[in-house]
């Protein structure tokens, strides 16, 4: 009986994980395509694919815009998320828990209706689609985020720290920048990390609020338009391998805050 | 979570201006950028197209109109297929990482499933469509061992959407199962086999209850991000058949209509709030 469960359980697992990966070694093998067409049989490998998204400046372009606002709308984001979380956690305020649930507030909103309404407003407004706007836009999805994550891992024992560097005499902004931040940074670079993460890979939000000079997901959905195409391949590979950067580093930020 | 009340004795000072100056800025960015933008939304939904004052000609619309109202009903289709099958699939899955594995690799074996999780959105649906494409993988596959001698229609099809989104739910549902198995004691195994209650019993009767509120949450998650995304059921359903998102994102990009995609995406919107009040209640339920 355990014998068998136990081989039921592995067929499953190895199962699931066929299914979980089969899409992305598809999409990984087929970019190494030696022809035209990402279908089988397999003809490669070779890298033309790979020149081919290189020397397209648009793509090119699209990918240094994206890690620009991925990396500006993250650090707004951690930042305005760092200093309310501090707010919030330190000192009470009034109606605390409303404007905290406010802050919080647009993770249960979906990108297509926050894109929505910034499109509207900006819109009216007069404000031209740009990467300016599409950022607003990310700092917007990521800062509930970060204050999540900061503000639950203000503890007690920090305050600690802090009440001994007042003591001692430091005026508050060297309690914040000597004590408060060195202590938090774990939690402050996971934000950084996440929201890097999610912009870089948002889609609805910048093809509502960009117009010609757009973020990578968006140009990839203006390469799909040409069908199946191993250079869509390349350039999705090389998206999934900057995400896996990104998301390893993250892990490496939650070990690192383990042991303290 | 509890600090914010002892933290008045940390600093005396708390009525002094400097906690505003901390809060305001993410306070001004949400209510400028998120709260702001909404009311933009409900208020164009309310104006007509070809400009006008005061209309709830946008919201009747949907509801004379069969096609968007179908486009709803198909959200709702797609979405609770997507969220049952995903539950499925991912809770033995999770049980499993949890269980059976050692515990050493447990946490590899966790980013491994859960790695392609954080491609796009576009490229992962791309990627499933090279898979289900009239000549890709499964059809080669299909064809070359003789099981069918033509091609079967896979992508443009609801099966396609719902693969993609099954593939991307079960990740998501696999992570947050995975840490509510492993928040349990390990007491509740052992009282119950003290008991004299054998695995499946133990499993029916005490994981899979306290498990449950995790799954609902799990669920919820998966019905809010599903009935929102436009990307899937844009490239992998194609316009066999419209979902809601495709909806409005088709009255501004054919037609700039503003007013009618605001009023669509209130509408769906209202539907995300009735959802979460039914499972919020529910919840309350299964906690008390």
């Amino acid at each position: 009986m355990r014998a068998l469960v136990r081989i039921a359980s592995w067929l499953y697992a190895a199962a699931v994980y066929g299914f979980i990966f089969l899409p992305v070694v598809v999409l990984v093998l087929f970019s190494l395509q030696a022809t035209s067409f990402p279908i089988p049989p397999f003809t490669g490998p070779s890298l033309r694919w790979y020149d081919a998204v290189l020397a397209d400046t648009r793509l090119t372009s699209a990918l240094v815009n994206s890690l620009l606002v991925a990396a500006l709308s993250s650090a707004i984001a951690v930042t305005l998320g760092f200093l309310s979380a501090w707010g919030f956690a330190r000192f009470v305020l009034p109606g605390s828990a409303l404007l905290r649930g406010l802050i919080t507030l647009p993770l249960t909103v979906s990108y297509l209706i926050i894109g929505m309404g910034l499109l509207v407003l900006f819109n009216w407004a007069g404000v031209p689609k740009s990467l300016l706007a599409a950022g607003i836009g990310h700092v917007v999805i990521n800062l509930p985020l970060c204050f999540a994550i900061i503000y639950s891992q203000m503890g007690d024992h920090q305050i600690n720290i802090e009440r001994a560097a007042r003591d001692l005499g430091a005026p508050e902004w060297k309690v914040l920048l000597l004590i408060t931040v060195p202590v938090m940074a774990p939690a402050i670079f996971a934000g950084f990390f996440l929201s890097m993460t999610f912009s870089w890979d948002e889609f609805v939000i910048s093809f509502l609020l960009t117009r010609f000079d757009t973020t990578l997901p968006v140009e990839i959905w203006n390469l799909l338009r040409s069908g199946l195409n191993p250079k869509t391949n390349a350039v999705g590979s090389l998206v999934f391998a900057v995400s896996i950067v990104l998301v390893v580093l993250f892990e490496l930020m939650l070990l690192r805050r383990k042991p303290a | 979570m509890n600090s914010a009340t002892n933290s008045g004795r940390a600093l005396p000072r708390a009525g002094c201006a400097l906690p505003w100056a901390l809060v305001t800025p993410a306070l001004g960015w949400t209510l400028l950028f998120f709260v702001l933008p909404f009311l933009a939304m409900g208020f164009s939904s309310l104006t007509a197209h070809d400009g006008g004052g005061f209309t709830l000609a946008n919201y009747s619309q949907f509801f004379a109109n069969p096609a968007y109202w179908q486009a709803m009903v198909n959200s709702l289709q797609v979405t609770a297929i997507v969220t049952l099958i995903s539950v499925l699939l991912a809770y033995p899955f999770a049980w499993i990482l949890a269980e059976q594995v050692p515990e050493r690799w447990q946490r590899l074996a966790l980013m491994l499933a859960v790695l392609p999780f954080w491609t796009s959105y576009v490229v992962r649906s791309y990627s499933w469509l090279l898979v289900l494409a009239q000549n890709g993988v499964i059809n080669r596959a299909l064809t070359g061992s003789g099981l069918f001698s033509e091609p079967v229609q896979l992508a443009n099809t609801r099966l396609a959407t719902v693969i993609g989104f099954v593939h991307f739910f079960v990740m998501l549902l696999t992570l947050t199962i995975f840490a509510n198995l492993k928040q349990l004691s390990p007491s509740y195994r052992k009282a119950a086999a003290d008991l004299g209650a054998g695995p499946v019993r133990t499993f029916l009767h005490v994981i899979l209850p306290l498990t449950l509120p995790g799954i609902m949450v799990g669920a919820f998650l998966t019905f809010v991000l599903c009935i929102g995304d436009y990307i899937t059921p844009q490239i992998l359903g194609g316009n066999n058949e419209l979902l809601m998102p495709q909806l409005v994102m088709m009255q501004i990009g054919r037609r700039g209509d503003f007013p009618l995609a605001s009023a669509l995406s209130i509408i769906l919107m209202a539907v995300v709030t009735v959802a979460y009040l039914a499972c919020a209640r529910w919840l309350k339920i299964e906690r008390a």
